[in-house]
C-alpha cells in the first residue's frame, strides 16, 4: 500500500545513461563512492549502544574510524575481527567470536552491528552459521541477559557502494529485529499507548535527523522512530566523564517495535524503486502503510512529505511548518533573477544528487551534470520522474567518478558545483563556487550540522547557494559593489 | 565515573609503568580481535611509504575503499609533479571477483600510464588480491615491457601481516628502482634523506641544512620523492634514515648490496635535530664541517629560542600523552615536550619494538605509562588517570582528547604544519601553546565540573580567593589570565 502523492518514482522509464568512462574504462580515477562497510558502519553509529564490528582486516576499521572522524569530528570506534594470514585459510570463526567477547567487555553494547568485507566475502564466510554458534556457545562473558544483540549485514566492497552498503544495514537491522518483542511487552510506549511512525531518512546530517523530529513533533507525532537516528551519537557534547558508547540513537526496542507502526516513510528518490528495502519489509512482512518518497529537499519533495504525513497521521499541515514553506517560497522569488540560467555540476550519492537535481530545477538552475558512484540504472529515471522539465537537458551518470566529472567539465562549463569537499580540486580549478553538502565534508567545520531536508533545511541550503553565487560575482567583479 | 574502564585481560601485558616491576612491554604482534585497534593494515604500511613519489603513478588493485580512503589526505608535498596526489583503482566489481582481476589491471595501467605519461607504476594489492589468485606481478611485467616503464608490484595484502610488514614491501619494490641509474656528478659529501616524507616541506627544511654545511642530498625517499633521483641514490655516501620502522629494512639492503652505511636520526625538536646535523658530520669528518654543523645549529637555535621561552613558561608542570606510529618519534617527542617544560605521562606507539620500549623506560619519569598497540578506552583510561593537558597523536586520536578537554596536537601524516627541524619546533611550540592554554578548556564539563567543586570546597573552607585558594586552578588559568593583562 502505497499513497497516490508519493508514487511517480514507481514510473519506469528505459531512459538511463551510463558513465562510459572513455578516458578511464577499466578503472577509476578520484573515485565518487566509498565502500559498502563506511554505510554500514555509519547506519549502525545511529543505533542506541551499539558498537560496529568489521568482519576482515584491520585496516579497514581503521581507514572508515579516520574517514568518518575527519567528517563528523567525534569519536567512532569501529571493531575489527583482525584477520591474520591464518584466518585467511582457516576461516574467521575464531576471530569472530574473540572480536565478539572483547567488545562485549570493552563496551558493554546493546547491539553488535557485524557488517563483512571484500576479504571475508570473498572467502565466503558463513556468518548466520557463525553468528549462530556464538550465541548458542556459553561465553565467559558477559551473562546472558547482558548479551548484546547481533547484526550481521553482507557489505561485499566489490557490489555497490557506501550508500548502498548504508541502506542494507538498515533494512538487516529491521529484518532481524522488527516484530522480535516479547508479547507481554508488545506495546512499545505505555505511557502513550501509541504505535510508533517509522522514518527511514538515509544518509542525512545528524541535524537534518534533528529537524526531521521537529518536523514530525509539529504534526503531534511524538512517537517517531527514526532508523538510524546519529542525531546525537554523531554530533554530542562535551563528556563531564569517559563514554563508551555515545548517548542516543534508535533503541534495541524501537525496532523491535516497527511491526507496530501506523506508517513507514522511507527517503530516496533512487531507493524509491529499489526492490528490497527497510520499508519494503515492514510493508509486505507486517503490512505497514509505506511511503516512499525523495530525499526532502525543495518544495515539490517537501510537498510530497507533507502529503504522506497527512495520509499517515489524518492532519493537515501544521500553521508553523506553512509558515517554513511560505518563507521559502518567498526567498526563491527574491532570488529567482540571480539563478536563472546558472548550471550546476551535482555530484555524490544517488539519492542526495537525485534530490538535489529535483530542487534547484524548480529554482531555475539547471543540474546540467547529475553524477553518481552508484550503478542501479535507478538514478535518471528517479530524477526523471521528479522533475519531468528536466527530461532531456541534463546528463545522469552512474559508476561516475571525478576523472569521468572532468572529461564533461569544460563544455559543460558549470557556474556552480554542488556536493562533497571531494569536489574542492575541481572547483578550484574552474574557480567557481563550490556548496559543500552531503559526505563528506572533509575541509570545513561542522559538516554533521549542515541541513538540506524540510523547507527549513533547504531554506539554508538555498540560502548558502544563492550566497555563494552572490559572493562568486561580487569577487570576479572589477568594482566590488558592497550593496547588491 | 560509574563504571572503572577495564583493560583487557589479552592486553594486560602490553602495558607498563615506569618504575614499576614488571617484564617486556608486549609488542610487535597482531592486534587483539574486537581490540579496536589504532592500527592500519600492510597496505597502509606501503601506501605510507611510496605515496610521495610524485612522478609515479599509483593504482590500488582491488575494490575502491582502500584507493578512495587514501586519496589526496596526507600533507606531502611535492615541488613539481602532482600525480600523486590523484587516486587510481581497478575499483573490483563482483564478475572481476569472479573471473580474475589481471586483464582489468593491466588495461587500466596501459589506459592511464598512455594518459599520465609517469616515470613509474606502483601496483598495490589489496586483501582480495591475494585471495582470488591475480599474478599482479606477471601483468606488471607484461606492461613493463609494452611500455618500457618499471611498472613494481607491491605485496601489500591487507591481511598478511601488520603495518610494519607493509614497511618491507615498499622497500622491496623501492629497491628495484635502485641502482638503475646513473651516478655521475655525485659529491663525496653526498647522502640520501630516507624516511622523511616531506610533510608540509620538511624534507625542503632539512635539505637545506644540510647544504648549508656543504652535503649534497641525492634523493629524498621518499618525501618530494622523484623516480629518477632514486633510481641514482646507490650513488650518495651515506643514508640518513628518520622514521626508523618505514625505512630502515631499504637501509640495511642498500649497506648490503651497495655498501652504504645508514645512521638512524630524527629531525623533530631541537636535541634530535641537532644530533642528526652532528652525526652526518662526524660520519664525513674534519673539524670544519663539525663547525659548519654547530653554525647551523646555534644560528637556528638562537632564532627560536626566545619564543620557546617564553611558551616554556605557560606550559611548565603540563603533563601530555603521547601516541604515534612509530618509536623514534615517539622519543623525540618525549624530548621534544621537555623543552617546552612539559612531562610525558602516556607514551605509546603502534609498532614499536622491546628495545624501543626499553628506551622509553629509561627516557620517562616514574609514574609514566608505556603501551603498545593501544586502543581508545584504555588511551582514554590512561589520559584522565594521568590527568594530561595535552594528547599528540593523529585524526583517530583527536576525538578522544577533545571529548574529554584535553589539548591536541597532529603529528601524523595528515597534518599541514611543518614540525620538523628547528622551525618546526616553533611550529611545534606555537601548536602545543595554543591548545593547552586555550580558554575554551573552562567550558568544558570535565574541567569546569573540578573548578566549580574547587571553588565549593574553597568556600566551605572559609570563602578563599579562588585563584589563592588552588594552585591547580591558579596555574591552569594563568595564561587566559596573562592574555587578559595584555589587552588590558
Amino acid at each position: 500500500m502505497s499513497c497516490s502523492k508519493c508514487s511517480p518514482f514507481a514510473v519506469p522509464s528505459s531512459e538511463f545513461t551510463p558513465a562510459e568512462h572513455p578516458e578511464f574504462p577499466s578503472g577509476s580515477t578520484n573515485p565518487c563512492k566509498l565502500c559498502t562497510p563506511l554505510g554500514a558502519c555509519l547506519a549502525f553509529k545511529g543505533i542506541a549502544g551499539t558498537v560496529p564490528l568489521l568482519h576482515g582486516s584491520q585496516g579497514c576499521a581503521t581507514y572508515i574510524r579516520r574517514y568518518l572522524i575527519s567528517h563528523f569530528r567525534e569519536p567512532i570506534d569501529i571493531a575489527s575481527t583482525n584477520f591474520s594470514e591464518d584466518s585467511a585459510v582457516f576461516g574467521g570463526r575464531k576471530n569472530l567470536h574473540t572480536a565478539l567477547d572483547n567488545v562485549g567487555r570493552q563496551y558493554r553494547p546493546a547491539l553488535v552491528g557485524i557488517a563483512t568485507t571484500c576479504l571475508s566475502e570473498t572467502m565466503g564466510e558463513n556468518m548466520p552459521m557463525l553468528i549462530g554458534e556464538y550465541r548458542g556457545e556459553s561465553r565467559d562473558l558477559p551473562t546472558a541477559a547482558e548479551r548484546p544483540e547481533l547484526v550481521h549485514v553482507s557489505t561485499p566492497s566489490f557490489k555497490g557502494t557506501h550508500a548502498e552498503g548504508f541502506h542494507a544495514a538498515v533494512r538487516s537491522l529491521v529484518g532481524t529485529l522488527a516484530g522480535t518483542a516479547a508479547p507481554e511487552t508488545r506495546n512499545p510506549k505505555p505511557e502513550t499507548g501509541k504505535a510508533p511512525l517509522a522514518l527511514f531518512p538515509g544518509m542525512v546530517s545528524p541535524a537534518d535527523l534533528r529537524h526531521l523530529r521537529d518536523f514530525c513533533a509539529a504534526w503531534g507525532e511524538t512517537t517517531i522512530t527514526l532508523v538510524p537516528d546519529y542525531a546525537e551519537t554523531l554530533d554530542g557534547p562535551s563528556w563531564a566523564e569517559f563514554v563508551r558508547t555515545p548517548v542516543g540513537g534508535t533503541t534495541v526496542d524501537e525496532l523491535r517495535a516497527l511491526d507496530r507502526a501506523t506508517a513507514a516513510l522511507e527517503f530516496g528518490h533512487s531507493l524509491a524503486t529499489a526492490p528490497a528495502t527497510a520499508g519494503t519489509h515492514l510493508n509486505s512482512r507486517f503490512s505497514v502503510p509505506l511511503h516512499r518518497l525523495g530525499l526532502p529537499i525543495g518544495v515539490r519533495a517537501n510537498d510530497a512529505f507533507c502529503a504522506a504525513m497527512e495520509a499517515a497521521t489524518g492532519r493537515e499541515m501544521p500553521a508553523r511548518i506553512a509558515a517554513e514553506r511560505g518563507r521559502l517560497i518567498d526567498s526563491y522569488v527574491d532570488a529567482h533573477k540571480y539563478l536563472a540560467g546558472k548550471k550546476a555540476v551535482v555530484y555524490g550519492e544517488d539519492d542526495l544528487v537525485a534530490g538535489l537535481a529535483v530542487f534547484i530545477a524548480e529554482t531555475g538552475i539547471t543540474p546540467v551534470l547529475v553524477a553518481s558512484g552508484e550503478r542501479n540504472r535507478r538514478l535518471a529515471d528517479a530524477i526523471h520522474a521528479a522533475a519531468p522539465e528536466l527530461r532531456g537537458r541534463i546528463e545522469v551518470r552512474e559508476g561516475s567518478d571525478f576523472g569521468d566529472i572532468e572529461t564533461r567539465i569544460e563544455e559543460l562549463n558549470p557556474d556552480l558545483l554542488l556536493g562533497s569537499s571531494k569536489g574542492y580540486k575541481l572547483a578550484r580549478s574552474l574557480n567557481v563556487p563550490l556548496v559543500r553538502c552531503g559526505f563528506p565534508v572533509h575541509d570545513r567545520l561542522g559538516a554533521q550540522r549542515l541541513q538540506l531536508l524540510g523547507y527549513a533545511g533547504t531554506q539554508q541550503l538555498f540560502d548558502r547557494i544563492v550566497n555563494a553565487l552572490l559572493e562568486a560575482k561580487q569577487e570576479h567583479s572589477d568594482i566590488g559593489y558592497a550593496y547588491l | 565515573m560509574t563504571q572503572p574502564l577495564e583493560i583487557l585481560p589479552s592486553r594486560a601485558a602490553s602495558i607498563a609503568e615506569v618504575g614499576k616491576a614488571g617484564g617486556a612491554v608486549r609488542c610487535g604482534k597482531v592486534s587483539v580481535a574486537g581490540s579496536v585497534s589504532q592500527r592500519a593494515c600492510v597496505f597502509c604500511g606501503s601506501r605510507v611509504v611510496l605515496y610521495p613519489i610524485a612522478d609515479a603513478l599509483h593504482i590500488v588493485h582491488g575494490p575502491i575503499g582502500c584507493a578512495a580512503y587514501t586519496w589526496d589526505i596526507r600533507g606531502a608535498q611535492s615541488s613539481g609533479p602532482q600525480l600523486f596526489r590523484n587516486s587510481f583503482s581497478t575499483d573490483l566489481q563482483e564478475l572481476d571477483v569472479i573471473y580474475g582481476g589481471e586483464k582489468k589491471l593491466e588495461r587500466a595501467l596501459l589506459e592511464l600510464i598512455a594518459k599520465h605519461q609517469p616515470k613509474a607504476a606502483f601496483v598495490y594489492g589489496t586483501c582480495i588480491v591475494g585471495l582470488i589468485g591475480d599474478d599482479v606481478a606477471a601483468v606488471c611485467k607484461r606492461v613493463s615491457a609494452a611500455t618500457g616503464l618499471s611498472v613494481l608490484p607491491v605485496a601489500s595484502e591487507g591481511f598478511k601481516g601488520t603495518k610494519k610488514d607493509g614497511y618491507k614491501a615498499a622497500c622491496e619494490a623501492l629497491y628495484q628502482l635502485i641502482g638503475t641509474g646513473d651516478t655521475t656528478g655525485i659529491s663525496p659529501l653526498s647522502i640520501n634523506l630516507m624516511g622523511d616524507f616531506n610533510i608540509a616541506g620538511e624534507s625542503w627544511v632539512i635539505r637545506e641544512y644540510l647544504e648549508r654545511m656543504g652535503i649534497q642530498v641525492v634523493a629524498t625517499i621518499t618525501g618530494d620523492g622523484r623516480v629518477d633521483a632514486i633510481r641514482r641514490c646507490h650513488g650518495a655516501k651515506l643514508n640518513l634514515v628518520q622514521c626508523s620502522g618505514s625505512m630502515t629494512h631499504l637501509a640495511k639492503k642498500m649497506e648490503q648490496e651497495h655498501g652504504i652505511p645508514f645512521k638512524r636520526v630524527s629531525f623533530f625538536g631541537i636535541e634530535d635535530m641537532s644530533a642528526a646535523l652532528y652525526e652526518v658530520a662526524k660520519f664525513f669528518g674534519g673539524e670544519e664541517l663539525m663547525e659548519k654543523a654547530r653554525a647551523v645549529v646555534r644560528d637556528e637555535v638562537g632564532k627560536i629560542y626566545p619564543q620557546l621561552r617564553a611558551w616554556r613558561e605557560d606550559l611548565k608542570g603540563k603533563k601530555a600523552a603521547v601516541y604515534v606510529g612509530g618509536a623514534f618519534k615517539a622519543f623525540s617527542l618525549v624530548r621534544a615536550l621537555r623543552t617546552l617544560g612539559m612531562r610525558t605521562a602516556v607514551v605509546g606507539t603502534q609498532t614499536g619494538d622491546a628495545d624501543d620500549y626499553d628506551t622509553l623506560r629509561e627516557m620517562c619519569d616514574p609514574g609514566t605509562i608505556i603501551v603498545d598497540d593501544s586502543n581508545p578506552i584504555e588511551l582514554a583510561k590512561f589520559c584522565l588517570e594521568q590527568d594530561v593537558d595535552l594528547f599528540i597523536g593523529g585524526v583517530k586520536e583527536r576525538p578522544i582528547a577533545y571529548k574529554l578537554g584535553i589539548g591536541f596536537c597532529d603529528h601524523n601524516h595528515e597534518r599541514k604544519e611543518c614540525l620538523a627541524g628547528f622551525v618546526g619546533m616553533v611550529n611545534f611550540g606555537r601548536e602545543v601553546h595554543a591548545s593547552v592554554c586555550s580558554p575554551v578548556w573552562q567550558f568544558v564539563p570535565r574541567r569546569a565540573d573540578r573548578t566549580r567543586n574547587a571553588e565549593l570546597e574553597t568556600r566551605n573552607a572559609g570563602g578563599r580567593s579562588l585563584l589563592a585558594g588552588d594552585p591547580t586552578i591558579a596555574s591552569e588559568l594563568a595564561p587566559t589570565l596573562r592574555k587578559t593583562e595584555d589587552v588590558a
